[in-house]
């Protein structure tokens, strides 16, 4: 089995002429929280959704558990495997949204079983089992029958989690979760990833929250105009003499 | 002639003024969603075809177009047309004309609805079809149903443009007594017809919207 759940190798993305990501390399264990933070524009969505496919990278190299789905060629640029074959390599992931994306037509329950029935074939009675599991983790249960519109932001955002787990990802990614959120919400968000955290769930997380990324992160990725300008253990980063890592952790110290 | 006589006449022209209306939609909801696929196609060819296609269905009059439809096959091409082919003409150019339309108010849906929920579905692994038929569609007939009862209620009142090809719907019966008996009251029963029939399509029309309010 292999240990390296993701690896990134010397991607580089550009949209037009602005390059957005140059040369970024990483690599995610089995069971290892990766926290990647950064301002704003300086690539962390843009590999993340390069990561889930949602974005066709350049140059570089992707793998999940060993298997490639993004081969470099001798020149470095990226050569995708067939359609078929991403398909496979996409059950490896999972991906929660800054602003949820729930289907608003379908109940909670459905939003969390229709995958796993329609896609991944599982039987509906062992799918509803285990969603209600899921919920009742996400401290929603009495929710199954509601319409996203109903619940609160943080509601929604955990529905958006059990959705992701429920097609039992390797990988789970997290887009920003909790900037669409007010400080309330934000806390119940947390806790249900570090939760995860604690159950040893493979994730991958851009975030604006930096002290939770120094307390549930076993590594962090600091971006600055699409490269990695510091990566470390908290300790590691937190204490670094990186100017640019200062100043950005300084404007989070100030206010 | 009798006030009853007169009914069962106007009677018959509104039976085939339902006709028009319901194989209309029948087959112009469809088709029009086939040509917003067109239009919104990858293709430049097959969309510059559809943008063409639906510019020339809005830009010209309804009624112009169904004699064309009508009467083309015999003027370009000199083939002898049958007395029934009235009613098969008025069925064509009523569906194209209303296809062009619904296919706008498509585009107009599928085009508002967020890319979150297309990349949501492609994370969960629906494939294109799927991501389509069940997650965008149903949202976006939510979203044009408004824009489709406007549509639905002009149908109503335009067929009876047929009368240029002489069907004898509704408008062509009324037209025909109030010259013959020269009498009001033809029109003011096919008014009131006209009305209590969009009144019903408004009611379906709500219903649906209503039916479908338990999300937003």
């Amino acid at each position: 089995m292999n240990e390296n759940y993701l690896e990134i190798k010397h991607i580089k993305k550009s949209f037009g002429s602005l390059e957005v990501l140059k040369d970024i390399s990483l690599t995610v264990k089995k069971g290892e929280v990766l926290a990647i933070i950064g301002p704003s524009g300086s690539g962390k969505s843009t590999l993340l959704r390069c990561a889930t496919f949602l974005e066709k990278m350049d140059c570089g190299s992707l793998s999940y558990l060993g298997q490639e789905a993004v081969k470099a060629g001798e020149d470095g640029k990226s050569i995708y495997v067939s359609q078929g074959e991403l398909k496979k390599i996409r059950t490896n992931f999972g991906l929660v949204f800054q602003n949820f994306n729930l289907f608003p037509h379908y109940s909670v329950l459905k939003n969390i079983i229709d995958a796993p029935v329609r896609v991944q074939k599982r039987k509906k009675e062992e799918a509803i089992q285990e969603a209600r599991e899921l919920l009742r983790k996400m401290g929603i249960s009495d929710k199954e029958n509601c319409y996203p519109y109903q619940l609160s932001g943080g509601q929604q955002q955990r529905v958006s989690i059990a959705r992701a787990l429920a097609l039992r990802p390797n990988v789970l990614f997290f887009d920003e979760p909790t900037s669409a959120l007010d400080p309330e919400l934000t806390g119940e968000i947390l806790k249900v990833i570090k939760d995860l955290a604690a159950e040893h769930m493979t994730m991958v997380i851009v975030t604006h929250e930096m002290n939770f990324a120094r307390n549930v992160a076993d590594y962090i990725i600091f971006m600055d105009g699409g490269v990695i300008a510091e990566e470390g253990t908290p300790e590691q980063l937190f204490s670094s003499d990186n100017p640019r890592m200062k100043e950005f952790l300084g404007k989070f110290n100030e206010v | 002639m009798s006030f009853t006589t007169m009914l069962s006449q106007l009677g018959d022209g509104m039976v085939t003024t339902v006709w028009i209306f319901g194989l209309t939609l029948i087959f112009s909801l469809p088709l029009g969603l086939l040509v917003t696929f067109l239009r919104m196609s990858k293709n430049g060819l097959l969309r510059n075809i559809a943008k063409f296609y639906i510019s020339v269905m809005r830009g010209t009059p309804l009624m112009l177009q169904l004699m064309v439809v009508y009467f083309g096959p015999y003027y370009l091409f000199r083939i002898p047309i049958a007395r029934s082919y009235r009613y098969v003409a008025v069925i064509i150019g009523f569906v194209l004309n209303y296809a062009a339309y619904f296919a706008e108010i498509y585009r107009s849906g599928i085009e508002s609805m967020p890319v979150g929920q297309y990349e949501a579905a492609q994370l969960l692994g629906y494939n294109k079809v799927q991501t389509f038929f069940l997650i965008i569609l149903p949202q976006v007939i939510k979203r044009i149903l408004p824009a489709i009862t406007n549509e639905v209620i002009t149908l109503v009142k335009d067929t009876s443009l047929a009368f240029v090809i002489s069907v004898a719907e509704m408008f062509t019966a009324a037209k025909a007594l109030a010259s013959s008996q020269t009498s009001m009251v033809p029109y003011v029963a096919a008014g009131i017809f006209y009305y209590v029939f969009n009144f019903l399509v408004a009611t379906v029309m709500e219903y649906v919207e209503k039916k479908l309010s338990y999300y937003r």
